[in-house]
């Protein structure tokens, strides 16, 4: 019995983990292909010295993955994101150069140390390409990252914002075009989120056109939450970053054709359409047929035993019949 | 060709049957039979603060007032009980001016600030004609019925509205003749129409110093005559009529009378210092807006003054009352008898009297009516006449007061009265009533006793079919008004709840769950206007106190946050009420503003719940303001975080608490300081909406089982906020831009980083948008231009970093992830999903049903335009919806995915009733599982129960138990008299 069941559980658990496998491609086909309608979608990012995320830039708008995910993603043979649409697109549009309709655009990231210090000081330089399309909208491409070091002073004040669980601020001006804008687009972490071994941050850089809406700041992975004190080997910072603008809606979802293409299948699933009247409703007919027998034979004033007895066998046998043809 | 197309509509047919089925079959859907209407639903109605009332009690069989209120609501009462016959109930936008009675027959009303003008039955309330009146300028309406003017037979209404005088017809509603003023740019404030003659007086101001008067012909509307005088001094703009060529204006100080008269056409003016008239009078004056003839009331300070127009043109000084009290209109009740009222209220009774115009000493009634003090003052006050069985003049008033309630007052008594305060709710809150009191005595169980087998045995006749109609009429009869559910104590299955609302006028009710009636009500002594505070105002409720289940001698209590003045810097009010009593127990007037109220997560020992206030300047203040409070509250404040969101700028802020505010000596305030921000780019965004997840709403389950037996884990953050955009262009009316200029930007952003964690454009839309939170999902309302259709929109959110511990080994070893505590500063692994659906109607609101541990299904609970609340199972807006579902999928109950979302009509919560001016929808969840409690407010009020999955947990309440109790015993002894059968046969057999 015992071995019954673990032999059950492992059963399950293979099953499992095989679902499980199978989601994982599953999700990954979707994904990629999710993020084929999402045109208005340009992600590119620079890599600094770390190149164990890789892939991460080139990802699409499929959403923010682990890097045990990315993995997956490199085994798998199943994924082809070249072929998708928007990285033709992309390369397509890249390719041709149209360099005299692009230009580069710098634009400055500031931090502060901690939310009682508000002096915002300049920490690096974002350089991006500004493509003008032909209808008129501007969206920005291939963003590059270059942060300064930090200074002993910085240092120490970073340290102190580690020690008191602080928030390191940043702030990057909310249209590009016109660096100092009319305002600042900030975000801030706990200081303590972003050691590992080194500084590791991670940029998301939601924009629309020239203006940037927002940027979500924080470390790359996850942030325990009891955040313990603790000090990075080295005090360099290991940058991520992602533009993100605005995906398409799916549009409502069925037309008339839908319909009919969801009609046909529903009538196979239902009942093939090429079956005698005979097959159909011969349930009915048998009954039937015994109620107008037995009618027969008492009208014929036939003995009572001699009718009776194979009218009750038919009888439960067609019960039975249509049982089975009920479950 | 044609076989193929009888084949495709074989299959259509086939098709819409099977759909149909399969909507019957899972369409758990809350439907009621006709006869439990009534049950566990109430219905109330109300019409608002009156504005204006006009009686009708001549020559009709059922004497009338005929109404109209802030609520733009219109409506016919009956004068014996106060019902109301009929009512309309016009839009937010078509504000009502004006109302007259005409031919004895039709109402006529004037609303959109001059432009329309309506025409309604007065015995049944039918429109009769409608006509629109246009004009350029703006100018402030009014409507003249003379008495006796006719063009053609045909009575003629005089309308001003936009700068122009219209004639118009009352039998049809043409407009005879349009005179327009604005090109000459006089604001004409008043027609009159001089007795027996054709020719109508209509003055006016030119700029503010010259006024003007225009004799017109009211046959065609040409000016016969104009004449201007120059005022040096400047008008105020006010002016009274005393009597038909005598007016009188204020000037633009306020201090001097000007009065006019207007003899045959010549116009001459004449100045009086109001300090001449009365001793020591200093200051700003204004006219009292009554109609009085011969007698002009002004008010100064805190008096009412009247004065008295003697020959040759003076005016001489009556009386004065003191101020908070109203003047009626005059009414012409005899042949050159004319009357007014003063109604005052003064300690616990209104002194209503009514006075002769031209006799100021003797009184024609003087009564003082008992009234209950928690209606405030009197605001308004309309008189009629009546004549008694001795054939002399009687007089009834109708009296407006302060919490809005109306009341009609005949014989020193009270007649009736509506609370018609309830028709302006602005929030809602709920309280449980007490425990039911040990030690009932006996007498009264034995009667209980008594009717509960007397009316179960009803029951049971009517189950079997045997009651006779009388029977019927009686089951009826219990089944709704069954005290059951009116008791004031509290019952088993949370249904018995108090309501609390807090209403325009300051008023605080509780209403019993059971039948709406109110239990009490108080008129918030902060919320009334005073000196200190001149426009006070309501803004919230909230729980105070909710005494743990322990100590349950105490009473809870609620906190309503008010505010004095308009504006959002305006010092704030809160005040602290007793939820069983009505007892107001503190009150405090706060030096800061309230810009924002969060109830914390945290009670102090007496069960006050910690609140913060952040005022206009980003402060924030703790309450209660104890040194426990702060002992509390001070170990979170690291892991405070409050978030604004400026409509006006455009911008989303998070904040972060800092230690003591700059204020020393106050050790409950804090600094707020800025940790994120989002800006929408002006140019093409603009925020229309955003909603949150209500903070008290409780989820059962953290995963969703999906088909094949796997999970997916709901991303659960109470602090996620759905933000929605427009394009500028779009933000304005449906169909003021075009597809291509309009988009609609929706946004899921965590509060607490400013992360955004999802945003989607759907281009060609434009709002309105209403949008409900719950649990991981987002549903949203919206136009789609393209489609011209509304549509609706979900959005699920699952979490993908704790997607890996569906390994069974993990779980066991202890190595998932679900325990450790997450912070908003990892980056959130979320998997979006969204779907789209055409949707019929458009939303006025939009709620949610919350069930006490959140296992049932959700509904979510549409206000649609046609004032009804729809209820709509959240499978029908399910992301995972598809056109061919799998097998499992069915299993699951997926429901195949068609574009347009169905409207069922039984699942219409308000039935047949109409919820007039729905505003707002809230839901309550009772004690029992499978239901809720749904209330609708806006003119009119709506209580029922919904239970989204049915009644799973309980018996329905005309549950026959006596049947239930008759078949166990006809069981029992059948089982006895078989047993004895067989016993006896088998002796039988045993003897054979």
């Amino acid at each position: 019995m015992a071995n019954k069941t673990k032999k059950n559980l492992e059963i399950r658990i293979s099953h499992y983990s095989i679902t499980i496998f199978f989601l994982i491609i599953i999700s990954l086909i979707i994904s990629s292909s999710s993020s084929s309608p999402s045109s208005a979608f340009q992600s590119d990012e620079l890599l600094l010295d770390d190149d164990e995320f890789g892939l991460e830039g080139g990802r699409g708008g499929g959403g923010v993955r682990t890097p045990i995910d990315l993995e997956y993603i490199n085994n798998n043979p199943l994924q082809t994101p070249s072929t998708s649409n928007p990285t033709v697109r992309k390369r397509s549009s890249s390719s041709s150069s149209d360099h005299d309709l692009d230009s580069k655009v710098q634009f400055v990231l500031e931090h502060a140390f901690g939310t009682s210090d508000s002096e915002f000081v300049p920490a690096g330089t974002f350089t991006a390409r500004l493509k003008t399309w032909s209808h008129g909208g501007q969206t920005l491409t291939k963003l590059r990252f270059s942060r300064n070091a930090l200074t002993e002073a910085e240092k120490e004040k970073f340290e102190k914002l580690l020690k008191d669980d602080d928030f390191y601020r940043i702030r990057l001006p909310s249209n590009v075009v016109s660096p100092p804008g009319k305002d600042y687009v900030i975000s801030s972490v706990k200081a303590r989120c972003l050691i590992r071994d080194n500084l590791d941050e991670h940029f998301v850089i939601h924009t629309d056109g020239v203006n940037i809406l927002g940027v979500n700041y924080g470390s790359p992975g996850a942030c325990e939450y009891p955040r313990l004190l603790k000090l990075p080997r080295k005090w360099v910072f290991n940058s991520y970053t992602l533009l993100k603008s605005s995906e398409q809606a799916p549009r409502a979802p069925a037309f008339t054709e839908d319909i009919v293409l969801g009609e046909t299948v529903e009538g196979e699933i239902l009942n093939p359409p090429e079956r005698s009247f005979w097959a159909k409703y011969w349930m009915y007919l048998i009954p039937l047929g015994l109620i107008v027998m037995n009618g027969f034979t008492q009208a014929m004033n036939l003995p009572e035993e001699q009718a009776g007895q194979p009218n009750s066998q038919t009888q439960q046998s067609t019960s039975q019949g249509s049982a089975v043809r009920r479950r | 060709m044609t076989r193929h197309k009888l084949k495709t509509a074989a299959m259509a047919i086939r098709f819409f049957l099977f759909f149909s089925l399969l909507f019957v079959s899972i369409n758990p859907t809350f439907s009621l039979y006709e006869d439990q209407v009534g049950l566990m639903d109430w219905h109330h109605k109300y019409i608002g603060k009156v504005k204006q009332a006009v009686f009708q009690t001549q020559k009709a069989g059922r004497k009338r007032v005929v109404v109209s209120t802030e609520e733009n609501v219109i409506a016919s009462l009956d004068l014996r009980r106060g019902e109301i016959f009929w009512r309309h109930v016009l839009g937010n936008n078509d504000v009502i001016d004006a109302i007259d009675i005409t031919l004895g027959k039709y109402v006529i009303t004037l609303s959109s600030a001059g432009s329309v003008v309506r025409a309604w039955n007065l015995p049944d309330g039918q429109m009769i004609w409608e006509s629109s009146l246009q004009g350029s300028t703006p100018s402030k309406p009014f409507l003249y019925v003379p008495v006796n003017l006719k063009i053609d037979r045909d009575n003629i209404i005089i309308v001003f509205g936009n700068g122009c005088l219209h004639a118009i017809s009352s039998i049809d509603g043409a407009v005879l003749w349009t005179k327009s003023f604005a090109s000459e740019g006089s604001d004409i404030q008043e027609v009159l129409q001089l007795l027996d003659s054709d020719i109508i007086y209509a003055v006016g101001f030119v700029g503010s110093s010259k006024f003007v008067t225009y004799q017109i012909n009211a046959k065609n509307g040409e000016v016969v005559k104009q004449s201007n005088v120059d005022f040096h001094g400047g008008f105020s703009g006010e002016l009274s009529f005393v009597s038909s060529d005598y007016l009188v204006a204020l000037d633009s100080t306020r201090s001097i009378l000007v009065s006019i008269s207007f003899r045959d056409g010549k116009t001459s003016l004449h100045q009086i210092h109001i300090s001449d008239l009365v001793e020591g009078f200093s200051g700003m004056a204004s006219i009292v807006p009554s109609k009085l003839t011969d007698i002009l009331a002004i008010k100064v300070s805190s008096l009412i003054l009247f004065l008295r127009v003697t020959g040759g043109g003076k005016l001489e000084f009556v009386d004065n009352i003191s101020y908070p009290s109203a003047v009626s209109d005059t009414l012409s009740f005899l042949e050159g008898q004319e009357a007014f009222a003063l109604a005052q209220l003064s300690g616990s009774k209104v002194h209503l009297t009514v006075k002769l115009n031209n006799d100021w000493n003797s009184d024609l009634l003087k009564e003082s009516i008992k009234i209950d003090h928690q209606r405030g003052l009197v605001e308004k006050v309309f008189i009629n006449s009546y004549i008694r069985t001795d054939k002399s003049h009687g007089f009834r008033a109708l009296i407006v007061m302060e919490d809005h309630s109306l009341l009609l007052l005949q014989q020193g008594e009270i007649v009736w009265s509506r609370e018609d305060g309830l028709a302006s709710i602005i929030d809602t809150n709920t309280a449980e009533l007490p425990f039911e009191k040990e030690g009932v005595s006996v007498a009264k169980v034995e009667h209980n006793l008594f009717e509960w087998l007397r009316g179960h045995i009803l029951k049971l006749k009517g189950t079997l079919m045997l009651a006779s109609p009388d029977d019927i009429v009686a089951i009826q009869g219990m089944r709704l008004k069954s005290s059951e559910k009116n008791k004031m104590t509290r019952d088993h299955n949370g249904f018995r709840k108090l309501l609390l609302v807090l209403t325009k006028a300051g008023k605080l009710y509780a209403l019993h769950t059971g039948d709406g009636r109110v239990v009490w009500s108080l008129l918030l002594p902060s919320l009334r206007r005073s000196d200190t505070c001149e426009n006070p105002a309501g803004l919230n409720l909230y729980q105070w106190q909710v005494p743990h289940h322990h100590a349950l001698d105490e009473n809870p209590s609620v906190l309503v946050v008010g505010r004095c003045g308009t504006d959002s810097d305006a010092p704030g009010v809160l005040s602290f009420v007793d939820s069983y009593t009505g007892k107001e127990l503190n009150t405090l007037s706060l030096s800061h503003s309230i810009a924002q109220v969060i109830p914390l997560p945290f009670t102090d020992s007496t069960e006050q719940r910690l609140h913060l206030i952040i005022d206009a300047g980003r402060q924030a203040y703790l309450y209660p303001r104890t040194p426990e409070a702060i002992g509390i509250f001070e170990p979170e404040r690291p892991n405070m975080y409050s978030y604004s969101v400026d409509e006006e700028k455009n911008i989303i802020k998070g904040y972060a608490l800092e230690h003591h505010c700059n204020k020393a000596s106050d050790g409950y305030c804090f600094k707020t300081k800025e940790l994120w921000s989002i800006i929408f780019p002006s140019e093409s965004e603009k925020i229309i909406a955003s909603v949150t997840r209500k903070s008290n709403e409780v989820v059962h389950a953290q995963v969703k089982v999906i088909a094949d037996q796997d999970v997916m884990y709901k991303y659960i953050s109470k602090t996620l906020l759905f933000v929605a955009t427009v394009s500028p262009k779009a933000a304005g009316e449906i169909g003021s831009a075009t597809p291509e200029e309009s988009w609609l930007v929706v946004y899921l952003i965590d509060s607490i980083t400013g992360r955004i964690l999802h945003r989607v454009t759907h281009h060609g839309s434009q709002g309105p948008v209403h949008a409900v939170f719950s649990e991981n999902w987002v549903v949203y309302h919206y136009f789609n231009l393209r489609a011209h259709r509304y549509e609706m929109s979900v959005i699920e959110i699952y979490d993908q970093s704790r997607a890996d511990n569906k390994d069974v080994w993990k779980l066991i070893l202890g190595k998932h992830n679900l325990t450790t505590p997450t912070s908003s500063y990892s980056r959130p692994e979320v998997v979006v999903k969204s779907q789209s659906y055409f949707f019929t109607h458009s939303v006025k609101t939009m709620a949610v049903t919350s069930t006490a541990k959140g296992i049932t299904s959700k509904q979510l609970l549409i206000g649609t335009i046609g004032d009804q609340v729809l209820a709509l199972d959240k499978r029908f807006v399910d992301p995972r919806r598809s056109i061919n579902p799998t097998q499992s999928e069915k299993e699951e109950g997926l429901i195949p995915l068609t574009d347009t979302l169905q409207i069922i009509p039984q699942s219409y919560v308000t039935h047949s009733i109409q919820v007039e001016g729905l505003r707002g929808i809230v839901t309550i969840p009772a004690k029992l599982e499978s239901t809720s409690l749904v209330f609708s407010y806006g003119v009119d009020l709506f209580l029922t129960r919904v239970a989204p999955s049915r009644t799973y947990d309980s018996l329905t309440e005309d549950f026959s138990y006596a049947l239930l109790l008759l078949t166990i015993g006809a069981l029992i002894a059948a089982i006895f008299v078989t047993w004895i059968l067989s016993e006896k046969k088998e002796l039988r057999e045993k003897w054979r």
